[in-house]
């Protein structure tokens, strides 16, 4: 039960002041720019925009600042920010196939056209902090060789023998389920399902991802192959009549290739799953991706056994705002809730007591 | 789905269609300040109204299952427009730019506009969209050799069996 309370209203003031204050910090220390952390703290830009669903680095390094650098939080101001602005449009699909990549790898195919470009990784280093950076520094990557015009995908290419399920487009008028529209309803279609995804909280996807690697879902993945780098988003433009190319977003795909030994209704093969993030996101991509092939169970005639098959568990719990504000929405006053509460619990108290205390008497009286 | 051709253009409705889109993917990736320093350096103001009050809103950004496969909404981005109509000639011109600066969308739309007849779209060319379009090509040069740099070479390491 919600029960209006009043009052409060200074004491509320005065903490969003003590919490200004301490987001600030120490003053005598320089007070971040939002192009820093746009330009130096990428990964938290490239998750808040991802789970936040707006693509907008400069909206995602303020609302980091804003929230002191708590992720979530931060996610949190960019969905209720989003809520303010009109949609002007619904881009064509991007063609990540035209990738201007940064990073491409495939763990399935060593000698692929175009080669392994490792890119700006964190594979392989060491892992050991680097002291060095306590002081400033300006680095410089060498430049040498250029790379191929069209890079394609691996997947679809290495793909002669057809032993790799081929992804097949929808019709161009069918419907594409939209979350910010609709709310999410079962069975869900798998557009529904990666948008849903798209959206999800990384440490629950790379959790559920990784509970299928040991043993929670029979999953066999290989990484056919990821890419990270930019693609051109194209919108129609009404005005026109013709589709115009607005600008570049980088994004991270992967394509995940799952082992599968067949069912009553399919021969063995490999399935795929999918995943895609805004920025540099190649945790999250995998993970996505992982998740997305076991969400595939039912359609692919597989038992249900394992809670990353649960379409319902799984899509339900994903987004972080949901789920933090329902978790959170404890803290808020429920003195009336908790006093009903003590009394139902008096009473059965003194219903056991009084119970017990015939039976004493009975027993008593033999 | 077709599209009238550009009003003046002495070429083809679809070479019309692909200069435009051309224009406009180089325009909407041009900075503030470079867009501001064109508009400046022209000989003559232009002068311009509104046909749409420049605007930040949302766009989805549709993505493909597997790259290729079922669409699906990926996640929306901000995107600003505009639309003008000059005050000399009443040639018309849109702005869509990524971000929310409506300024930029509203320069887009302006010399969109200037680019709506030949010798107007010559000059727009060679002031704006030319060197701009060699800024982005430099930039992307440059990155793709960085990339390349950290491509993997393979090798085998034979054993000594005989």
């Amino acid at each position: 039960m919600y029960v209006a309370v009043k009052g409060g209203e200074t004491a509320i003031g005065n903490a969003h002041q003590l919490l200004a204050e301490d987001r600030r910090g120490d003053p005598s220390v320089p007070e971040l720019s939002v192009a820093q952390i746009r330009e130096q703290l990428s990964g938290s830009v490239d998750r808040v925009m991802t789970e936040g669903s707006v693509y907008d680095p400069d909206l995602a390094a303020l609302a980091l600042k804003q929230s002191r650098g708590d992720q979530v939080e931060a996610i949190f101001l960019l969905r209720a920010y989003r809520t303010t602005l009109p949609r002007l449009a619904v881009s064509l699909p991007i063609e990540t196939g035209s990738m201007k990549v940064s990073r491409r790898i495939s763990s399935c195919f060593k000698d692929m056209p175009g080669g392994q470009l490792l890119g700006p990784t964190f594979d392989y280093t060491h892992r050991l902090i680097d002291f060095a950076l306590e002081a400033e520094s300006t680095p410089q990557a060498e430049g040498k060789g250029q790379l191929a015009d069209h890079l394609p995908q691996v997947v679809d290419l290495l793909n002669a023998e057809g032993l790799i399920e081929r992804e097949l487009p929808d019709a161009d008028d069918a419907a594409v389920g939209d979350l910010t529209r609709e709310p999410l309803m079962f069975p869900a279609g798998r557009d529904i399902r990666l948008q849903n995804l798209a959206r999800a909280d990384e440490g629950y996807l790379l959790a559920l991802g990784y509970s299928t690697q040991r043993g929670y879902a029979k999953s066999h993945p290989f990484v056919g192959e990821i890419r990270s780098g930019e693609v051109a988003v194209e919108i129609d433009i009404p005005e026109l009549g013709f589709a115009v190319d607005i600008g570049d977003i980088t994004v991270t795909e992967c394509q995940m290739v799952n082992q599968f030994m067949g069912s009553k209704s399919e021969p063995p093969k490999f399935t795929r799953g999918y995943g895609l993030a805004f920025g540099y996101a190649e945790r999250k991509a995998m993970a996505m991706s992982l998740v997305d092939r076991a969400l595939r169970a039912e359609e692919l005639g597989e038992d249900i056994t394992a809670p990353a098959q649960d379409a319902e568990f799984v899509l339900y719990h994903a987004d972080n705002v949901e789920a933090s504000g329902f978790v959170q929405h404890l803290k808020l006053p429920h003195h009336v809730d908790f006093q009903a509460e003590l009394t139902l619990v008096r009473t059965m108290r003194a219903e056991i007591a009084a119970a017990n205390a015939d039976v004493e008497l009975a027993e008593a009286a033999q | 789905m077709t599209a009238p051709a550009t009003q003046t253009d002495p070429v083809t409705p679809d070479a019309g269609i692909a200069a435009r889109q051309r224009r406009l993917r180089i325009l909407a990736r041009a900075d503030r300040a470079v867009l501001e320093a064109a508009l400046a350096a022209l000989p003559q103001q232009p002068e311009w109204r509104r046909l749409k009050q420049p605007e930040t809103g949302l766009a989805m950004v549709r993505a493909r299952a597997g790259g290729v496969g079922q669409r699906f909404n990926l996640g929306e981005m901000t995107v600003s427009r505009c639309a003008v109509t000059l005050a000399n000639d009443g040639k018309m011109g849109v702005g869509y730019v990524q971000g929310r600066d409506r300024r930029r969308a509203e320069l887009v739309a302006v010399f969109d506009a200037l680019s709506q007849d030949a010798a107007g779209a010559q000059k727009i060319e060679q002031l704006l969209i030319a060197p701009v379009e060699q800024k982005l090509a430099d930039e992307r040069r440059a990155r793709d050799a960085k990339v390349a740099a950290t491509k993997v070479d393979f090798f085998t390491l034979v054993r000594g069996e005989d």
